[in-house]
C-alpha cells in the first residue's frame, strides 16, 4: 500500500484536520481503500456535516408518522393499514456534467429509496431550474435532463405527474434536478435498513459493480470550476430495465419473510450502504470484495466500494433463505451473489484475494464524522415595496398576455408529455394543476402531490422563503381537496464555508420549521445539496419542497378547470397588491428588489381549511391557488384549462388594479361556486376573508369594461413559449 | 370469456391491462411468463405495453422472439384473437403477426397525451361496440409509434381495409395516420393508443372501455 500523502488526502477532498480526525478514528494511518471509505463517508453529500445541526430543527412528528427522517425514506401513515413512503432528492451536479444520463440515474436513484423500503413506487415528480433561456447551454441541458427523467420513468412504468421548472440566470453554472417518488406499502410490510443477526449472509442484488461513478459523492460535494466537464468520468450511466426487474424482484422477494434488512446502493455505493446497514444494526459486517458481481477485470479493492454502478442492493436475509431469494432474483435475470456475512465485531472488514484490504471501526466513521457549526450571515432585509413603486402596465390584459408567455409562467406541456403520467392507471389530477393526484390502487383514497419552491423570494428573505416553500406545498394539496399530511425537501444551496450562504441556509430552514409546525406538516425525510456554485457564482437558495396530502375519497375533489359556465368566483384571503419580487416586477418592470411577500401562518391554515371543506362538501366546484403571476394568472390558469372565460367585477378596496391582480399576496385561492351566499357565510364564521370577483362564461377573459382578451389567445401565448423556445437549433 | 397478458422484463402496462379485462369483462386474466413455452387454454391474448426487454436492440425485437411468443403465434394464425397495445404492437410487427414496423417518433421525443382516433371499422370483435367513423378518446405514450410500410404494403392494408384506427392530428408521423392495423383476418389488432386507460371517466373518459366491452359480446 502506498504511504499517504496530503495530496492524496487532499484529492479525496478531504481537509488535513479531517484526516487527522480519521486517524485518530483509525488508531493508526489508514490504506488508500480505507480513506476512500472515510472521504466518500464524509463528504458533505453523506455526512450532512455542515446541514447536520441545523435539520435537527425541523418538526418531524405527528401521530401519522411511521419513520422520519435517517432512513432510505420517510413513511406515513394512510389508513386501512397502508402507507406512503417517499423521498426527494437531487442530483444537481452530474445533470450538469451530462444531463441525460445524471437526470435518469437521478430518478433511479430516488425509485430505489423507495422500493427498499418495501413499497411500490406510484408516482414520480421533479423540480428542475436552469439557467437563463438565453444561456448557450439551458437548452441543451433542459432537453437532455427531460429525455433523461422520461427515459428512466418511463421505463420502469412510474407515472411522472407532477413537477414545476423555473429559469433564473443564477443557475446558468449549476442547474437544479430534484427527484421524487412516492410509494404505497402496507404497514406491516415496511423494510428498514438496520443489519441484525450475526452470522446472517449479506447478499448482493442487480447490476454487476464497473469503474463508474468513482467518487460521485465527493463530485457532488464541491463546487465547480472552469473544467467541470472533465468531470463526465464520475457521471453514473443507468440501466432503466435493469431497474424494473430489480423493483419486480425485490417486492417478489419482500412478499415472504427471507429479508431482515435491505438498503440500495445509492451515492458512495457498497461503501454507504454497507457502512449504513451495520451502523443502524451496531454489529460488524465482513465482505469477501471476490464474491462481488464484477463488470470489469482487474478492479481493485477501492475501485469496487467507490463504485457508485447503478440498480444494485445489499440484503441481509435469515439464514437458509438464500435459495429461495436467488430463485427470484435468477427469474428476473439479476445478479445475486452472498458477498459477506454480519459479524459482532462493529467494524467493517473487506476481505480481498484472501487478505484483509480494510478494517474499520463502524463507530468512528459514523460517529466521527465532522459536524461543523459554520459561521452564518443573516441577510439583510430588504424594504417593503408598495404598488407606487411599480409601473402600473398601459393594460393589464397586455401586462398578462406577457406574462403568460414569460419562461416561468409558460406552460410546460412541452416537458410533460415527454413523461407517461398516465401508466400504472390511477392518475386522476394530471400535470398542468396544482398537485398531481393518484388513486392509492384499488380503494377510493388518493394522494394529491406537489413540489414548490420560490428561490427569488428565498434570496430575498430567506426566512420568510423558507416558510413560503412549505405553505405554498401546502395550499396547493389543499386546492385538491385533500389533506395535506407532510412534506420531504431538496435543499440546494451553495457553498457553505461562505457565511451569507450558510445564513440562507440557516434562515430557510427557520422558515421551514415554523411553516411545518403551524400547518401540522413535519418533515419525514429529504436531501441537502450543497456547492450549487461554478466560479463562486452561488445559486438561489432552493430549498425545494415536496408535499403530499390524501383525499379520502377522490370523489370530493377539485382541479383548476371552471367545471361550468354561469359560476360565481370567489376569492379567498387578503389582497394587499404586494408586488416586491413578484413576476410582474421582474418580468415587466425589470426589478428584483423589495421584500418578498409575507406568509401569515394562521391566517393560511384559516384560509386552506375552509377551502378544503368547501370542496369536501361539493360547494366549490373547482378551486386553484393564487401564487407566481398574482390573481389574474390564477384565473387565467382556470380559464385556459376549461375553455371558459370570466367577466370580472371586482372591489379592489383601494388597490391599484394592477397591483391587486398581479401582487402575489399569499394564502390565497379562487374557487367557483354555485352558491355564493353559503361560501361566504362560511368564511365569515371561520374569519377568512372572501368575496365574490366575477362569473365565469362566454370565450374571453373581461378584465374590466374595457379590458379583455380571448382564452384562446391566452394558450396560444401560453402554450407557445417553451416549444418555439426549443424549436431553436 | 378466457383472456391471457402476456409479461414481459419491463411490460409495464400488464396490470394496467388486467385490471381493464377484469373491471369490464368480469374475468381475471391468466398472467402467463414470457419465458413459458405453453399457453393454457385460453380465447383472448393481450401483449401489454411497457418497454419489454428495455427498449434495447430494437422495440419489441427480443420479445418476439420469448419462448411463449412460438405459441401465441401459432393460436393466432388458428384463429385466436390476439391484441397488443403499444409495446405489444411492436411485438407483433416484430414477430410477423401484422405487417410494417413502428419506427421512432417523426420528432424523436417521448409523447405521452390524449388522442382523437378515427374507428375506421367497427366490423372485429374488438371494435363491434363502435361506429365506424366514430371519433374516440384514447392516450399514447410512447417513442417509437411511428408507423411504417412499404408503398405496396401500405396499399394492401388500405385495399384490404386492416386499417383500425388513424389520428386525427397525428402525434408521431405514421403514415397514412395509421394509429393501429388488423391482420387480414381481423383477429389479431395492433395499436398505439392504450385503450386500457380510458376505461372510466376519472381516468379522462372511457372510450377504451368499448373494446373490452366488444370482446365481451363476441367470446
Amino acid at each position: 500500500m502506498s504511504a499517504i500523502t496530503p495530496e492524496i488526502v487532499a484529492e479525496h477532498g478531504l481537509k488535513p484536520d479531517e484526516y487527522d480526525r480519521i486517524v485518530k478514528a483509525m488508531g493508526r494511518e489508514p490504506n488508500i481503500t480505507e480513506l476512500g471509505i472515510f472521504s466518500v463517508m464524509w463528504s458533505e453529500h453523506c455526512s450532512y456535516k455542515s446541514s447536520r445541526r441545523h435539520l435537527r430543527k425541523l418538526p418531524t412528528e405527528a401521530p401519522w408518522v411511521i419513520c422520519g427522517p435517517g432512513e432510505n425514506a420517510g413513511i406515513i401513515d394512510i389508513g386501512d393499514g397502508q402507507a406512503a413512503i417517499f423521498k426527494m432528492e437531487s442530483h444537481n451536479h452530474p445533470s450538469f456534467i451530462e444531463p441525460y444520463q445524471g437526470a435518469a440515474t437521478g430518478v433511479g436513484g430516488i425509485l430505489r429509496d423507495v422500493f427498499t423500503m418495501g413499497a411500490r413506487p406510484v408516482a414520480n415528480l421533479n423540480a428542475l431550474r436552469f439557467g437563463s433561456p438565453d444561456h448557450p447551454k439551458t437548452r441543451h441541458l433542459l432537453s437532455g435532463v427531460v429525455a433523461g427523467i422520461g427515459g428512466y420513468g418511463n421505463c420502469v412504468g412510474v407515472p411522472t405527474i407532477g413537477g414545476e421548472c423555473d429559469f433564473h440566470p443564477a443557475y446558468n453554472g449549476n442547474i437544479l434536478v430534484n427527484a421524487m417518488t412516492v410509494g404505497i406499502a402496507d404497514t406491516d410490510k415496511i423494510f428498514y435498513s438496520a443489519a441484525a443477526g450475526i452470522g446472517n449472509p449479506v447478499i448482493y442484488v442487480g447490476s454487476k459493480t464497473g469503474r463508474d461513478g468513482i467518487h460521485g459523492a465527493t463530485m457532488a460535494s464541491a463546487e465547480f470550476g472552469e473544467n467541470s466537464e472533465e468531470k463526465r468520468p464520475t457521471v453514473q450511466v443507468g440501466d432503466p430495465f435493469t431497474e424494473k426487474l430489480l423493483i419486480e424482484a425485490c417486492l417478489e422477494l419482500m412478499a415472504t419473510d427471507a429479508i431482515v434488512a435491505i438498503q440500495d446502493m445509492g451515492a458512495a455505493g457498497l461503501t454507504s450502504s454497507s457502512v449504513e446497514m451495520g451502523s443502524k444494526g451496531e454489529v460488524g459486517i465482513e465482505l469477501d470484495l471476490d464474491n462481488v458481481p464484477q463488470r470489469e477485470t482487474g478492479m481493485t479493492p477501492y475501485e469496487m466500494m467507490l463504485s457508485e454502478s447503478q440498480e444494485r442492493m445489499l440484503m441481509v436475509l435469515k439464514p437458509g433463505r438464500e435459495a429461495e431469494a436467488m430463485a427470484i432474483f435468477r427469474k428476473w435475470d439479476l445478479d445475486f451473489a452472498v458477498i459477506g456475512k454480519v459479524t459482532d465485531t462493529r467494524h467493517l472488514v473487506l476481505k480481498h484475494k484472501g487478505e484483509i484490504v480494510a478494517d474499520i471501526p463502524l463507530g468512528p466513521l459514523v460517529d466521527d464524522a465532522p459536524n461543523y457549526d459554520r459561521p452564518h450571515e443573516e441577510t439583510e432585509k430588504q424594504d417593503v415595496l408598495g404598488p407606487d413603486a411599480f409601473t402600473a402596465p398601459e393594460s393589464n390584459a397586455d401586462a398578462l398576455r406577457e406574462l403568460l408567455a414569460t419562461p416561468d409562467l409558460a406552460s410546460k406541456r412541452w416537458i410533460y408529455e415527454q413523461y407517461d403520467h398516465m401508466v400504472m392507471g390511477d392518475t386522476i389530477g394530471r400535470p398542468g394543476g396544482d398537485a398531481g393526484v393518484v388513486r392509492v390502487h384499488g380503494t377510493q383514497k388518493a394522494l394529491a402531490i406537489t413540489t414548490d419552491c420560490t428561490p427569488r423570494y428565498c434570496k430575498a428573505d430567506p426566512v420568510e422563503g423558507g416558510r413560503q416553500a412549505v405553505a405554498e406545498t401546502w395550499r396547493n394539496i389543499t386546492a385538491t381537496g385533500a389533506i395535506p399530511l407532510a412534506i420531504t425537501n431538496c435543499l440546494n444551496f451553495g457553498n457553505p464555508e461562505k457565511p451569507i450562504i450558510m445564513g440562507q441556509f440557516v434562515g430557510c430552514l427557520e422558515g421551514m420549521a415554523e411553516a411545518c409546525l403551524a400547518l401540522d406538516y413535519p418533515v419525514i425525510s429529504g436531501n441537502v445539496s450543497l456547492y450549487n456554485e461554478t466560479n463562486g457564482q452561488a445559486i438561489l437558495p432552493t430549498p425545494a419542497i415536496g408535499g403530499v396530502g390524501i383525499l379520502p375519497n377522490y370523489d370530493q375533489r377539485a382541479s383548476i378547470s371552471f367545471a361550468a359556465e354561469g359560476e360565481t368566483i370567489v376569492l379567498i384571503g387578503d389582497t394587499e397588491g404586494h408586488l416586491g419580487q413578484s413576476l410582474y416586477a421582474r418580468e415587466l418592470c425589470g426589478r428584483e428588489d423589495g421584500a418578498p411577500p409575507p406568509v401569515n401562518l394562521s391566517a393560511e391554515r384559516r384560509n386552506g381549511d375552509l377551502v378544503r371543506g368547501l370542496i369536501m362538501n361539493g360547494v366549490a366546484t373547482s378551486c386553484h391557488d393564487v401564487s407566481g403571476g398574482g390573481l389574474l394568472v390564477a384565473i387565467a390558469d382556470m380559464a385556459m384549462a376549461s375553455r371558459i372565460g370570466a367577466v370580472l367585477d371586482y372591489d379592489r378596496g383601494g388597490v391599484p388594479s394592477y397591483a391587486f391582480l398581479f401582487g402575489e399576496d399569499q394564502g390565497r385561492y379562487v374557487l367557483t361556486t354555485n352558491n355564493p351566499e353559503l361560501v361566504l357565510e362560511q368564511a365569515a364564521v371561520d374569519g377568512v376573508t372572501a368575496s365574490v370577483i366575477g362569473v365565469t362564461g362566454g370565450a374571453t377573459l373581461k378584465i374590466s369594461e374595457f379590458d379583455s382578451i380571448s382564452v384562446a389567445e391566452l394558450t396560444q401565448v401560453h402554450e407557445g413559449w417553451l416549444p418555439a423556445y426549443m424549436a431553436i437549433p | 370469456m378466457k383472456p391471457a397478458v402476456i409479461v414481459f422484463p419491463a411490460s409495464n402496462c400488464d396490470r394496467d391491462a388486467a385490471v381493464a379485462i377484469e373491471k369490464i369483462c368480469g374475468v381475471k386474466p391468466f398472467m402467463v411468463w414470457h419465458g413459458d413455452s405453453t399457453l393454457p387454454d385460453v380465447d383472448l391474448i393481450v401483449i401489454p405495453g411497457g418497454f419489454s426487454f428495455g427498449d434495447y436492440l430494437r422495440c419489441g425485437a427480443m420479445a418476439a422472439r420469448s419462448p411463449v411468443m412460438r405459441e401465441v403465434v401459432d393460436r393466432a394464425n388458428k384463429g385466436t384473437p390476439v391484441l397488443g397495445i403499444c409495446n405489444g404492437f411492436q411485438v407483433l410487427t416484430e414477430a410477423g403477426l401484422l405487417p410494417g414496423a413502428l419506427m421512432m417518433n417523426s420528432h424523436l421525443k417521448f409523447v405521452c397525451k390524449d388522442v382523437a382516433l378515427k374507428v375506421e371499422s367497427n366490423q372485429s370483435m374488438f371494435t363491434s361496440a363502435y361506429q365506424t367513423g366514430e371519433v374516440v378518446k384514447y392516450t399514447v405514450a410512447h417513442h417509437e409509434g411511428n408507423y411504417f410500410a412499404d408503398d405496396a404494403t401500405l396499399d394492401q392494408i388500405e385495399q384490404n381495409g386492416q386499417v383500425a384506427f388513424r389520428y386525427l392530428d397525428n402525434p408521431n408521423g405514421a403514415r397514412n395516420d395509421i394509429a393501429g392495423i388488423f391482420n387480414k383476418e381481423r383477429n389479431v389488432l395492433g395499436l398505439m393508443p392504450h385503450p386500457e386507460r380510458m376505461i372510466e371517466r376519472d381516468l379522462g373518459g372511457d372510450d377504451g372501455a368499448r373494446m373490452f366491452e366488444s370482446l365481451v359480446a363476441s367470446l
